[in-house]
């Protein structure tokens, strides 16, 4: 009775919890806001950042998926390419196709008279023309002394020109170009006889010191066997280490060693695990350089902690209950891992490991120990090819003097992100397919 | 889910078995390149114009860096060691020692032509003409007195027209490499040290140590020759020199960004960007073609490659793919390497390294 009596003169003097709470709603509810406001202006710097490396590399990149085209009537002249017996495969493979090319080309342009004006002239057209000369003549020998219509691929100069330029000739790049190679371009193009068509050497062909026949196939294989390598690898002995740390592993003092050394390895930078590589399988196994099999041993190791710590997450985050029922039912302990917890598990430890490998994609500093960083034509068959890898790939084409390999650079780069937001993808599909909630 | 675990255990354990096991001593047929970053470019394109031109495979080639390359190079002979290493120096005596110390002994050097280190600035800009003394001191560390006596301050100069009145009244704000690379070892040597050796009193440094060397006084002359080489050689540090890092596009992408900025890269960088970049004339020329491969410009550095004689004819091609470098087409004034910014060399330097190549004639230092 006293309380309810005193309160309205306490009231009176000091204010309630409640009128303090009302008094204080509009402030805290304007911290709150802020605190949201805090969190969304984070997103966007984020997003914002995100939009501008996009569109700067896509800006950049998206010229080098078109390629310059020219249209050349070429002659297969038996007595230009020396061949006198159309069914030896030899004389067909030796012939000199750049002279067809160049003879077209004088033919056209009869203004060439010197011999420097003519070297500019021939410039025009990629030295990869020839090869598809060759080609087209390989698979059809009836060409032989026949005059046919071809579009060849341009250089890399002309390329970069004709992107540039537009409809206006005053905004065409033409740095290296002389007047008078503009002014047969511009022939070229009043012709008709240039054009741009999807690029499918980039997609089709290895590195090339020749920006318009550089490819990104080379490296994309290369890549996918240094992965592959690193898969086979490293899940099955990250999965093992973390069952048996997790099940069997008896907690004492050399447990806990363990463990915090695979915590510490997860941070030690991968440059030393290219010394490691470059240490063991090159200096120790004397395996040769710039192989993907010793990329992916060294990916392996470095994606190994990622994986071992991700896996005992995961396997600790099966409820201790469906292991007390297995075994309560007569289940081994083995029946227990190998029935329930791996399966459980199996989304938390398959994410984890993805998203290991993406970082192992994206990778460099401990290739250039074991001379992957290098310039490989050839496309790689197997594991014990010599081959470069995406990011490298990038690197090298980065640093090349030549205009035309920004765009491709960028391109490259465009590549490796749809790589890495595939595979990312592909990770949170599986983790909801498999997901099992309890 | 068993299946699963037994099958993927069983492939990586016998995957891995015949891997260590088969691959130790396999024979390799490519041909094996490391080496500089900047003969990279040109030995590149000889690597792949020779895989298209004959019937042998595309010689692997790997971007290292002039030093790096000499060490696994020097490592040892044998199918797993590198065949050819490239330089954009000179192989010094202390890692001719190693690869002899390793029992690689037939080393055949080949020069094969310059490359041109080249200032340039923004063609927004007006274009620079400087001397090699401006140069030196406007990069120098510790430069003359500007009073005119015989000693060293540090770098007092900030702006161009301190330096000489009829520079522009920009503040002093250079472009670089790191010195890791080999360009900024080069641009030391040869435009830093020649236009330190322009000032008598330095130069007279090294003139004693040259003395003192011949009349066989050896520490003292090392003594001094270090003392010339920490002045000639030392760059400032106080924000006008700005390392930018070993991509010369970048330099590149940043000189247009700052117009009132020069920034120190390869001749191929300048031939490619004409549209956005000019080059500082140097002592009166301008760093051209022309220029470069007569002499007149004065900062070239010689490129090199470097064989192992007991590799030729145990990894196939080696002697083919010399034949292809240093033939006409290639190499040659007209050559496809001079398409791409290598200053070739002149015709009686050809001759005798094509002597010596036909030969292959071991290196003695």
């Amino acid at each position: 009775m006293t309380n309810l009596s005193s309160q309205p003169a306490a009231n009176a003097q000091t204010p309630s919890t409640m009128d303090l709470v009302n008094k204080n709603l509009a402030k805290r509810y304007r911290a709150e806001k802020r605190f949201k406001a805090y969190g969304i202006a984070a997103i966007l710097f984020g997003l914002a950042c995100l939009v501008i490396l996009f569109t700067d590399i896509v800006s950049k990149g998206h010229s080098a998926f078109l390629q310059t085209y020219v249209y050349l009537e070429v002659t297969y002249d038996a007595d230009t390419l020396e061949i006198d017996d159309i069914n030896n495969p030899q004389q067909i493979a030796i012939a000199d196709y750049s002279a067809l090319v160049k003879a077209s080309l004088r033919q056209q342009f009869t203004d060439a008279k010197s011999r420097k004006e003519r070297r500019n002239l021939y410039g025009l057209v990629s030295n990869g023309a020839s090869f598809t000369l060759r080609e087209s003549l390989e698979d059809n020998p009836a060409l032989l002394n026949q005059t046919v219509g071809v579009w060849l691929l341009a250089d890399d100069d002309v390329d970069t020109y004709y992107k540039s330029r537009g409809d206006d000739k005053a905004d065409a790049f033409v740095g290296r170009l002389v007047p008078k190679q503009v002014a047969w371009i511009e022939t070229w193009i009043t012709n008709q006889q240039i054009k741009k068509r999807f690029n499918t050497t980039f997609f089709t062909s290895g590195d090339s010191r020749e920006p318009e026949q550089a490819g990104i196939l080379g490296a994309m294989a290369g890549s996918l066997f240094t992965l592959l390598v690193t898969i086979i690898l490293s899940f099955p002995i990250g999965v093992a280490a973390a069952v048996y740390l997790e099940e069997y592993a008896p907690k004492n003092k050399l447990t806990d060693f363990i463990e915090v050394n695979i915590n510490n390895l997860a941070a030690v930078p991968s440059i030393i695990f290219g010394l490691l590589g470059l240490a063991i399988f090159i200096g120790y196994f004397e395996m040769h350089r710039s192989l993907p099999l010793v990329g992916g041993l060294v990916l392996s190791l470095m994606t190994l902690p990622t994986i071992i710590i991700s896996s005992r997450a995961a396997i600790k985050s099966v409820p201790p209950s469906i292991r007390d029922a297995a075994l309560g039912l007569g289940a081994s302990k083995m029946q227990v891992i190998l029935h329930h917890v791996l399966p459980l598990s199996m989304p938390g430890m398959l994410t984890g490991a993805i998203i290991g490998f993406a970082q192992a994609l994206g990778e460099t500093a401990p290739l250039l120990m074991i001379g992957m960083v290098a310039f490989i034509v050839d496309i790689p068959g197997g594991i014990s090819d010599p081959s470069t890898v995406l990011p490298v790939q990038i690197f090298l084409w980065s640093d090349s003097p030549e205009r035309a390999f920004i765009e491709r650079t960028s391109a490259a780069i465009m590549v490796l992100l749809a790589f890495l937001i595939t595979m990312n993808t592909f990770a949170i599909l599986l983790r909801n397919r498999l997901e099992r909630r309890w | 889910m068993k299946k699963l675990l037994i099958s993927a255990s069983i492939v990586s354990v016998t995957l891995s078995s015949i891997l260590f096991t088969n691959m130790a001593h396999a024979s390799r047929d490519y041909i094996s390149v490391v080496g500089s970053s900047t003969v990279y470019p040109f030995s590149t394109v000889v690597a792949e114009r020779f895989g298209k031109s004959t019937q042998f495979k595309t010689p692997k080639v790997e971007s290292t860096g002039s030093g790096g390359g000499l060490k696994l190079f020097c490592q040892g002979v044998g199918i797993q060691f590198p065949d050819i290493t490239n330089a954009s120096r000179r192989i010094k005596a202390s890692e001719l020692t190693l690869c002899q110390d390793n029992g690689v002994t037939g080393v055949v050097e080949v020069l094969i032509g310059f490359d041109g280190i080249v200032l340039g600035n923004s063609n927004q800009a007006e274009q620079m003409t400087i001397t090699l003394k401006e140069l030196f001191l406007a990069l120098g560390k510790k430069v003359p007195n500007p009073d005119g006596s015989q000693t060293l301050v540090t770098n007092p100069y900030t702006t161009w027209d301190q330096i000489n009145p009829s520079f522009p009244n920009h503040k002093i704000e250079v472009l670089g490499p790191p010195p890791t690379s080999g360009t900024r070892d080069a641009f030391s040597e040869l435009a830093l040290e020649g236009g330190c050796k322009k000032i008598d009193w330095i130069a007279d440094i090294n003139a004693q140590s040259k003395a003192a060397s011949k009349s066989g006084n050896k520490a003292l002359a090392n003594d001094l020759k270090y003392e010339f080489k920490s002045i000639c050689h030392s760059v400032r540090d106080d924000g006008a020199f700005i390392e930018a890092g070993e991509n010369d596009n970048l330099i590149v992408q940043k000189l247009n960004a700052n117009p009132n900025a020069l920034g120190i890269f390869g001749f191929s960088f300048l031939d490619q960007n004409s549209d956005t970049i000019q080059g500082t004339k140097i002592n009166g020329f301008e760093p051209s073609f022309d220029f470069i491969a007569d002499g007149s410009y004065p900062v070239s550095r010689p490129l090199y490659f470097y064989v192992k004689k007991d590799h030729v004819g145990v990894v196939p091609g080696i002697a083919e793919f010399l034949a292809e470098f240093i033939s006409n087409k290639a190499s040659g004034q007209e050559g496809y390497l001079a398409d791409k910014g290598m200053i070739p060399l002149n015709s009686t330097l050809r001759k005798q390294v094509k002597a010596d190549v036909k030969m292959l004639k071991p290196l003695a230092l």
